[in-house]
């Protein structure tokens, strides 16, 4: 450690009081992409493991067809379209922490910013792949592009559905560009340490990225407005979500409450996820001095916030049920709590509402095993979020006649587990090929070398 | 690259980078090119830079996106009226689901075909004037040096200690 870390004025300024020289930053991010561990490789083979399991229930229910799964009337939504949202909801804090945090200049986002993107960027990809697997004949899938069919009748645009394809494909593509845009002078670091095979793949993405006052210059300019794109389009892409929902007339869904609250929970989740991802790759890779406690505390703040308006979206939905005096809105939201789902409403519950209050303890915030295991809770809980919203809702509409009861098969299991193994695979991939931390952007915070300054000391 | 050669100056510091720039325009040098591992505004301001035209690239695109999101919606539309739902042949609020989505759509692809244009990427030619330290720690200088100015170039560089100073060749491919 250098002298000017234990300058007490200049240390209270610094996010990263153990970081000191700009090329630190290179050593020992770049030193993560060098050689993989046994930790690594261990969670490496688990997804793989886990992605056998995915192709082979797929494969499974393409072979037999999608009357291997549990859906059935009256529930044609479950598992899958539950996993959809949750992992549409868990790319939502990437994009929070990467373009909102970085519009609102949050000192803390630098450090967890790429990694939560990358998130995104995987989850998006994870989400993508219920629709497929849903539609059951894959090789209709796509059906899902507009275009006009052999009658020239277009698709119908009034209909969320199709909302939700340009919302899912736009996110996708926007959250990838700005992805890849952050991460070009971060490639052309690595590349200008790497040798081998290696250089020449960063020397092709990295396309000649030199670092030049014309490339920063636009780099910057790009990069605000990519981010100022993005943040409206993060807000619409699970309002619209909802809207698969809301716009139907089922009890249960029919509310105006959804797009916000939906939001919300997507924000939600998506952070207690990235504090589940950054813990482990913090600890394996020894990024300590990077991801700090700081960081932790400001994750968990968000976390808490959200928990609340999570929280008080439930007890304005169950208020609004009993206000409205509908009887069967009332029916629903009272099946909810005490029908044959109650186990899965109060999972949710906990999860989301009860257990988050610990984070009103600063000691909780700043530990990073609680943080972890209460982050865990949150990804339980937010599924089933999802779960409750779409199957208690459907097996309990109008008419008597119509009710039933729906049970996820095995299938749907394994590729609820596989879906888990998938987005693994491609993050611990990105963990070994792209700089999990951004390496320009925390030098932006670092003070900068001055040479009068030395003198002067 | 400029046949007459140029001169490379890596430095340690960011003060001494941003005075060697000052000194260079203020001794009349043209094609003053700096390097830096990030975005430094102090180099920016240095170099006297105006607003970027990527805007320009994120709002014309923006906009092509809304219009394309309601001529195509209301066109389809048009194209074989039928009543769906009750809702008007042409609903304008389902349309502007559509039009919003492909409005950020065009526009963040336009900003990155804006952002490559201006900024001359893909470059996969090798560079005789890089250093690879420019990613790491370093800052650069790079001046376009016409014939007799090319010692008067090389003593402002030097002026600021610089941890290596090269002529045009001998660089790194990038």
């Amino acid at each position: 450690m250098s002298n000017a870390t234990k300058d007490p004025i200049a240390r209270g300024a610094l996010a990263h009081p153990d970081v000191t020289r700009l090329d630190d930053v290179n050593r020992d991010v770049l030193r993560v992409l060098e050689t993989p561990g046994k930790g690594w490789w261990a969670l490496f083979s688990l997804a793989a493991l886990g992605l056998v399991i995915f192709f082979t229930s797929w494969g499974w229910q393409l072979y037999r067809g999608i009357g291997v799964t549990g859906l059935n009337a009256p529930v044609g939504w479950g598992v899958y379209i539950t996993t959809f949202v949750f992992w549409v909801g868990i790319a939502h804090s990437g994009t929070l922490i990467s373009a909102i945090l970085f519009l609102f200049r949050a000192p803390w986002r630098q450090a967890i910013y790429r990694a939560a993107e990358a998130m995104t960027v995987f989850a998006v990809m994870t989400a993508g792949l219920f629709p497929l697997i849903h539609v059951g004949r894959l090789w209709h899938a796509y059906w899902l592009i507009p275009y006009p069919n052999s009658r020239f009748l277009w698709p119908n645009f009034k209909s969320p559905l199709v909302w939700d394809v340009f919302a899912i494909t736009t996110y996708f593509t926007v959250s990838a560009t700005f992805f890849y845009l952050g991460t070009i002078p971060d490639i052309a670091a690595a590349r200008d340490r790497a040798t081998g095979l290696r250089k020449k793949l960063y020397q092709v993405i990295a396309m000649g990225w030199r670092g030049t006052d014309q490339q920063w210059h636009h780099f910057g300019k790009a990069y605000i407005f990519l981010a100022a794109l993005a943040t409206p389009l993060v807000l619409s892409v699970h309002s619209v979500v909802s809207w698969d929902f809301a716009v139907s007339i089922v009890p249960g869904w029919h509310t105006t409450i959804f797009a916000p609250y939906f939001v919300a929970g997507a924000i939600y989740s998506g952070v207690a996820m990235v504090i589940t991802l950054v813990v482990p790759i913090r600890k394996i890779f020894g990024l300590e001095a990077y991801l700090t406690t700081k960081h932790f505390d400001a994750m968990a703040k968000l976390c808490l916030l959200t928990s609340m308006i999570v929280g008080y979206a439930y007890m304005s939905e169950f208020f609004m049920a009993w206000y409205s005096g509908e009887e069967i809105e009332r029916t629903a939201f009272w099946n909810r709590l005490f029908g044959t789902y109650w186990w899965a409403t109060w999972i949710m519950l906990t999860c989301n509402v009860f257990v988050p209050i610990m984070l009103w303890f600063k000691r909780v915030r700043y530990s990073i095993p609680a943080l972890f295991v209460i982050s865990i809770f949150v990804n339980i809980g937010m599924w089933f979020e999802r779960y409750v919203i779409v199957v208690t809702s459907l097996h309990h509409e109008y008419e008597p006649f119509a009710w039933g009861i729906y049970r996820p098969s095995l299938t749907e299991m394994g590729i609820l587990l596989g879906s888990f193994c998938w987005f693994g695979f491609w993050f611990l991939l990105f963990t070994r090929l792209l700089p999990p931390i951004a390496i320009q952007e925390l030098k932006e915070v670092l003070p900068p070398p001055m040479r009068k300054q030395k003198e002067a000391h | 690259m400029s046949t007459t050669g140029g001169l490379l100056a890596s430095y340690e510091y960011l003060d001494s980078t941003v005075d060697a720039i000052e000194q260079l325009k203020k001794a009349g040098f043209k094609g003053v090119k700096a390097y830096s591992p990030y975005p430094d505004h102090h180099i920016e301001h240095a170099l006297g830079y105006d607003q970027s035209p990527v805007r320009v690239w994120t709002l014309v695109g923006g906009l092509t996106g809304a219009a394309t999101g309601f001529a195509f919606t209301t066109w389809t539309s048009v194209d074989w009226p039928l009543v769906v739902g009750g809702k008007p042949i042409v609903s304008i609020p389902a349309y502007i689901i559509i039009a919003f989505e492909l409005t950020i759509l065009f526009g963040a692809l336009s900003t990155l075909i804006g952002l490559f244009i201006l900024s001359r990427l893909p470059d996969m030619r090798p560079s005789v004037v890089y250093d690879p330290e420019f990613t790491a720690g370093r800052y650069g200088v790079y001046v376009e040096a016409e014939g007799g100015r090319l010692d008067e170039a090389r003593q402002i560089l030097n002026g600021q200690e610089p941890i290596e100073l090269r002529e045009g060749e001998g660089g790194a491919d990038v």
